[in-house]
């Protein structure tokens, strides 16, 4: 597989041979190891991923890699697994780059593994794997070794995804919660809740006039740039996905210890984003990204990261949301729109929509 | 974004409060009936904000909180039936029966659905002809008209798969039962907005006339809230009593006149138990003979299961305005949203759960 130096700007190539199309669906055969196994991996994820270290067709990968390497995992599922802005495929490619490039990793390899439930439709599966190789191509990696396992019908939810991803760290980073100072700057790269709230927007029996779309994209490419010219300065990165801003605030000051003062105006966020969060009665800052990520940097030079995160298509909405403290250690503090300030805690739970 | 941040807006947020603050002159108590309402006040700090001389409580206004445990405990026994479709609103699911709550009962292999719209539910009895479709109709008269709306869409359909679990309760019999109470520290309410949105201003004319006690009807953004709390404010210091609305931009004097029609159509009004505070006479809605059919306590013989109350909880002093949340020993200890105790601390709108989730204050016992 050809990567590009320039994964903003990628083209991506859409016709290719799909796998065959034998069998419209794929069925416990699939995940037998036998003939048509060999079909789905061959015409499907070998040939539309093909790369020289896939092209080796071995029970894994010999890598090169030189230096500290950072490590990650994670699996994906979610419900539609197509919605708007991106599907399953792109979010796994995504979140696990993006885990990396919080480490301050340059993310290089990635492992890829289906659990596909009986049944599922091989045109689905087609266009999941399409997305995967376009999403590897725009955050310049390579996958290099998989698995795929079929399970009976009902014993699986469509499709579940793992991936892993090998990183190389750049030689500047010192990502740590043990790094923030007090007086340091909270900057975030772009609009709250919009991943959250696409994929509220296409469950079941909700309907609203525009279409709201998820942030999924690679973060590797803006933070590689922040650490090439701040490095050391930034003393910590995490994206917020699960839980949203709130619940890595709230991890974040008790990791490091210090308390945490937000701006609620400062937060930006899309005006349709917001309409839906008000009618659902949802709190925008507890809801998921997967394109948001908040960096912690020395005060100094806050506004000139700002303003070179500002240059990046992923940081054009960028804003400084807030400070760490030496006062209410472990806590994260919110000032009110209208002046007032509260506790920003936890979710207990998950965020369910209220009634009035 | 537009109608919501002139709401919000801190200039005029502080001009409020200013007004408030010359205005105020000794103690007053004010009460918030809607859970909404405590919500916003507790979000946006406002209680922080104002001056000492003023006490809000907070009201019985959260209807999943006033959702009697039986309820909670028959929709739970419905719901385990394999035949079922168990439908609700979101913040319904947690809340906990005596011995389950339906998260957990869905957890357990119970089909039950987070709804928007109670009308979804008639959609869901129409494509499942071969499932019994329930939807657990809680909330005030607000939610009232739609879930009339989905018995009057179901019998027309002759979708006889389709019934409710009818859980409706009146504000206005609720705030009479608050301040024929002797031991009442109430003086003055702001009335719930959306209520009104529905029912209009005239069932409160007799309560300010009988309790002498001024009433403004408030909507649930902080700039409402403080107004709100300004015109209370100065009844209360002038020594009259009279309704006012403060939601004029919503609420019209008679109300949602079609809203209303659905609501007599389907249901009638019953004597009804609140969680935490007992059983007030005329309180409730119920579903007429009618439409017997589509009433899930009728049609389905569910026997009435001895639901149990916590003893320690005080949720019915905290219901009543006598205390508050962190006045509770089990407040944030025993007592937590994760693990509730009583109904105020489950609902986000519940007055528990707001001061756990927002007060900053609760930062000891957070370190605790």
């Amino acid at each position: 597989m050809e990567t590009s130096n320039n994964p903003g700007k990628v083209k991506v190539q859409l016709q290719c041979r799909v796998p065959n199309n034998d069998s419209e669906i794929i069925t416990m055969a699939h995940g037998s190891g036998g003939l048509l196994s060999h079909q789905l991996l061959g015409d499907g994820v070998f040939n539309i991923l093909k790369n020289e270290y896939l092209n080796e067709h071995h029970d894994g990968a010999f890598l090169k890699i030189t230096g500290p390497i950072a490590f990650t995992t994670d699996s994906y599922v979610i419900t539609p697994i197509f919605f708007p802005g991106g599907n399953i495929g792109h979010l796994a490619v995504n979140g696990t780059v993006n885990d990396l490039a919080m480490c301050g990793a340059l993310p290089r390899y990635l492992s890829l593994s289906f659990i596909i439930e009986e049944g599922f439709a091989m045109s689905e599966f087609s266009k999941i794997l399409i997305s995967i190789r376009e999403a590897c191509e725009r955050a310049n990696v390579l996958v290099v070794t998989g698995d795929t396992k079929v399970v009976e019908r009902g014993k699986g939810d469509k499709i579940f995804i793992n991936t892993s991803g090998i990183g190389q760290l750049h030689a500047q980073a010192k990502i740590a919660a043990g790094n923030v100072c007090v007086g340091d700057k909270i900057i975030i790269n772009g609009n709250v809740a919009s991943h959250g709230m696409a994929i509220m927007s296409v469950r079941e029996g909700l309907v609203f006039e525009t279409e709201l779309e998820s942030d999924t994209r690679s973060l590797a490419e803006t933070v590689m740039g922040l650490l090439d010219k701040f490095g050391q300065d930034i003393h910590f990165m995490r994206d917020a996905t699960r839980g949203g801003v709130a619940t890595v605030l709230n991890e974040l000051a008790k990791d490091c210890g210090l308390g945490i003062d937000l701006e609620q105006n400062a937060i930006p966020m899309n005006g349709q984003v917001e309409g839906a969060c008000e009618m659902l009665g949802l709190d925008p800052l507890y809801v998921a990204n997967e394109g948001i990520f908040l960096a912690v940097v020395k005060a100094e030079i806050a506004d000139e990261v700002l303003d070179f995160m500002k240059l990046s298509e992923n940081g054009k909405d960028a804003a400084i949301i807030g400070a760490a403290t030496a006062a209410h250690p472990k806590q994260v503090i919110i000032t009110r729109s209208i002046g007032g300030r509260r506790m920003l805690n936890m979710l207990t739970g998950e965020q369910l929509p209220r009634i009035c | 974004m537009k109608y919501l941040t002139e709401y919000r807006d801190p200039v005029l947020a502080a001009s409020y409060l200013e007004e408030i603050k010359k205005t105020v002159t000794r103690p007053w108590t004010i009460m918030e009936i809607c859970g909404g309402q405590t919500h916003s006040l507790v979000k946006y700090g406002i209680l922080q904000m104002l001056p000492k001389e003023i006490t809000m409580v907070h009201g019985p206004g959260c209807p999943v909180c006033v959702t009697p445990t039986h309820l909670i405990d028959r929709a739970v026994s419905l719901a385990n039936n394999p035949s079922v479709i168990m439908c609700s609103f979101g913040d319904m699911l947690r809340v906990p029966g005596s011995e389950k709550s339906l998260l957990q009962a869905k957890a357990a292999g119970a089909d039950v659905r987070i709804l928007y719209s109670p009308l979804e539910a008639v959609k869901l009895a129409a494509q499942n002809p071969d499932r019994e479709v329930i939807f657990f109709a809680v909330g005030f008269e607000t939610t009232a008209p739609a879930n009339a709306l989905s018995v009057i869409h179901a019998h027309q359909q002759q979708l006889k798969n389709y019934s409710i679990i009818a859980s409706h309760v009146l504000v206005p019999p609720a705030m009479e039962a608050l301040l024929s109470d002797p031991e009442t520290v109430v003086q003055a309410f702001l009335a719930a907005g959306h209520v009104c949105t529905i029912m209009g201003n005239s069932e409160y004319y007799p309560i300010v006339e009988k309790y002498k006690v001024p009433i403004v009807v408030t909507g649930f953004e902080p700039i409402d809230l403080l107004h709100g709390i300004l015109m209370a404010l100065r009844q209360l210091e002038k020594g009259v009593y009279k309704l006012e609305n403060q939601y004029a931009r919503v609420v019209r004097e008679h109300g949602n006149l079609s809203a209303q029609t659905a609501i007599t159509e389907v249901f009638e009004i019953s004597d009804r138990m609140w969680r935490g505070m007992d059983v007030i006479p005329r309180s409730g809605l119920e579903v007429k003979e009618k439409y017997a059919e589509h009433d899930a306590t009728r049609k389905f013989n569910v026997p009435v299961i001895d639901s149990k109350e916590n003893e320690t909880c005080i949720a019915g002093a905290i219901m009543k305005g006598f205390k508050k949340p962190v006045d509770c020993p089990n407040f944030g200890t025993l007592c937590k949203p994760a693990h509730p105790l009583g109904a105020p601390m489950v609902s986000s709108e519940g007055s528990c759960a707001t001061y756990y989730h927002f007060y900053s204050a609760l930062s000891e016992i957070e370190n605790a």
